[in-house]
């Protein structure tokens, strides 16, 4: 936590980000995810085609060849004749909006049972806590096929396995947040004031625990993407014709011998969109916060 | 042990005590797996609508609710399902009509040779690695090593093993890509399974290292004229590996489990290909054996981790 005021903490002072413009690894994982996420917005304006329009004349193209239409196939095509390229853009979007929305529900509820824990009472802080530390004491992969196995593939069962997978993080960092930031005096003076507990919730603790809550969240968006191509890969995740990453290489990979770009143009894409976000999320942190090295 | 005046006691009871209280902390670990597992398999619906045939008659609907306990209500159920876990009996495989504990431990010394593999590469590299980069700071060498750090964090298991397959089988073919049983078919599998954890070793290594080598009791080491490997080796890493101890039996619990994938794309006749089976063919007994399994190992394999770590810190041993 940055000593000065709130304001400090909550908006990206110039200290910030000119420590981050100076780490050249940190501009690339921005470069990098941010490239995936460009791709992921405006994928149909990107995409030379459409994800699931078939040419079974125009099977297995390798990259750069021409299709019977004439059409160059920058990246090949796949054992349905689709072409890889459109298919990797509109699975930049499947998998990114998949993987952020699981961080958005999961980063949600476990920083309200952070702010919870930290305020409630000893008796709700322990049993928070409890659940925390068995949460990640399970191996989050296991977890993720007993719930699957239990409710089904479908995409609510998918974002429950990848909120479950973020939550607990969340609410253990941002609770040992609260409890650091709300002995300050800033927070005793709002209490002076006659602040409710909910508004010095929101209006105080919150903003001054946005920075460990930013890196914590960055740092979970790698695995969750990982975490869903893995799923889809295995058939326990998206569900084809939906063009995520981990189906394309799991359906192309009986062709991978004859037509290598189908196993593994999808997995370069996962790579950058990985390591773009865990470039992005220790470049974050070691800018935002040099102490949170271990988390 | 708290309470207890310091070095009062004899060393061997406490270290029993020790291990005595370890031991009852699972008790409460095999509960909560036996909850999920239980929970998890009720939520799936109704079994015998899932397993009878759609034709089934009113008859045999009943039959089977009654030959599997399901007429009961679930705190009962769960008891009995309790009572049955705790003597081992984890139900019987719906496809393969054997006791499903039975058939998951047919296929758990694939999983455990793949997965021991993997962590002898982990400790035997990560550590090696860490610790060389560590010496080498800023230079070509570290920087080498962490963008392969950087990499191996980054990249999809099951991509890294379709593409070894690809490299070392199909284009060079120095391995199988497929199959068990003879050591060369091991490689590919425990290499890919190993590449992650590898990467988060070396790093938590590295770091560790270059904070334990800052600090005075090294330079003290070198002034009273030691050698440079021994004090890197006796006084840098044996302090620098308490943390790692901690990181690396989370992470063995998560390389098991991982184990899943790896098992998937190499066709490895282990635990992962069962589970996945199962999934497909709703085989719940079996679904549950693997995760109660799992756990389990997982459970113990955190308890050797903490004995470990008070061998190596005996501060631990007296709290």
């Amino acid at each position: 936590m940055s000593p000065a005021g709130p304001t400090a903490a909550a908006l990206p002072s110039s200290r910030v980000v000119h420590a981050f413009l100076r780490n050249p690894l940190a501009v690339s994982g921005l470069a990098l995810f941010g490239f995936t996420l460009l791709v992921a917005v405006l994928a149909p304006a990107l995409a030379p085609d459409t994800y699931d329009n078939q040419d079974i004349m125009g099977r297995l193209k390798p990259p750069l060849s021409r299709g019977t239409d004439g059409r160059v196939y920058l990246l090949g095509s796949d054992p349905l004749g689709r072409d890889m390229l459109s298919r990797i853009i509109y699975g930049a979007r499947a998998s990114v909006s998949v993987a952020l929305a699981g961080l958005v529900i999961g980063g949600g509820l476990g920083s309200l049972l952070g702010l919870l824990a930290g305020f409630g009472g000893r008796g709700l802080d322990a049993l928070v806590m409890r659940i925390v530390d068995a949460q990640l004491a399970f191996p989050s992969l296991l977890l993720a096929i007993a719930v699957i196995a239990a409710l089904g593939t479908s995409l609510w069962t998918l974002l429950a396995v990848l909120a479950l997978r973020s939550w607990a993080v969340h609410a253990r960092t941002l609770r040992s947040a609260v409890l650091v930031i709300r002995e300050q005096e800033s927070v005793t003076a709002a209490r002076a004031l006659g602040a409710g507990p909910m508004r010095v919730a929101f209006k105080e603790i919150l903003p001054n625990a946005l920075a460990p809550l930013i890196v914590v969240a960055t740092a979970q968006l790698g695995a969750l993407i990982l975490l869903e191509s893995t799923l889809s890969f295995l058939g326990i995740g998206l569900q084809p014709p939906a063009p995520s990453w981990g189906s394309m290489l799991s359906s192309g990979r009986p062709y991978m011998t004859v037509a290598w770009w189908v196993a593994a143009v999808p997995g370069v894409a996962i790579l950058i969109a990985v390591l773009g976000a865990n470039l992005l999320g220790d470049g974050l942190r070691d800018a935002l916060d040099p102490r949170l090295k271990w988390s | 042990m708290a309470g207890r005046a310091p070095g009062a006691a004899p060393v061997l009871p406490a270290g029993l005590l020790y291990l005595l209280g370890r031991l009852g902390q699972l008790v409460p670990t095999v509960l909560t797996v036996s909850v999920i597992a239980f929970v998890l398999i009720r939520l799936s619906g109704d079994p015998a609508s899932l397993l009878l045939t759609p034709e089934a008659t009113e008859v045999e609907r009943r039959a089977f609710r009654d030959a599997h306990g399901l007429d009961r209500s679930l705190p009962v159920q769960y008891l009995v399902f309790l009572g049955n876990l705790l003597r081992g009996n984890l139900g019987t495989s719906f496809w393969q009509h054997e006791p499903a504990l039975r058939v998951v431990l047919s296929r758990f010394p694939a999983t455990l040779l793949l997965s021991v593999t993997a962590i002898v590469i982990v400790i035997a590299f990560g550590l090696a690695v860490g610790v060389v980069a560590a010496m080498f700071r800023g230079t070509a060498l570290d920087w080498f090593v962490m963008a392969g750090v950087g990499l191996g964090q980054s990249v999809a298991t099951f991509w890294l093993g379709l593409m070894l397959i690809l490299v070392f089988a199909v284009f060079i073919p120095l391995f199988p890509p497929s199959g068990y049983g003879t050591p060369a078919q091991l490689v590919l599998p425990a290499v890919t399974l190993a590449a992650y954890y590898v990467a988060v070793t070396t790093r938590l290594t590295r770091s560790g290292m270059l904070e334990v080598l800052g600090q005075d009791f090294i330079r003290t080491a070198r002034a009273k004229g030691l050698g440079e490997s021994a004090t890197i080796l006796r006084h840098g890493l044996r302090n620098a590996l308490i943390p790692i101890t901690t990181v690396l039996g989370l992470q063995i619990g998560e390389l098991l489990a991982g184990a899943v994938v790896t098992e998937t794309v190499f066709a490895w006749p282990g635990v992962g290909t069962l589970v996945l089976d199962a999934i497909t063919r709703r085989d719940y007994p079996v679904v549950q054996a693997t995760i109660v399994l799992i756990a389990l190992v997982y459970a113990l394999v955190n308890l050797t981790v903490d004995l470990v770590y008070g061998v190596l810190d005996p501060r631990v041993r007296v709290r």
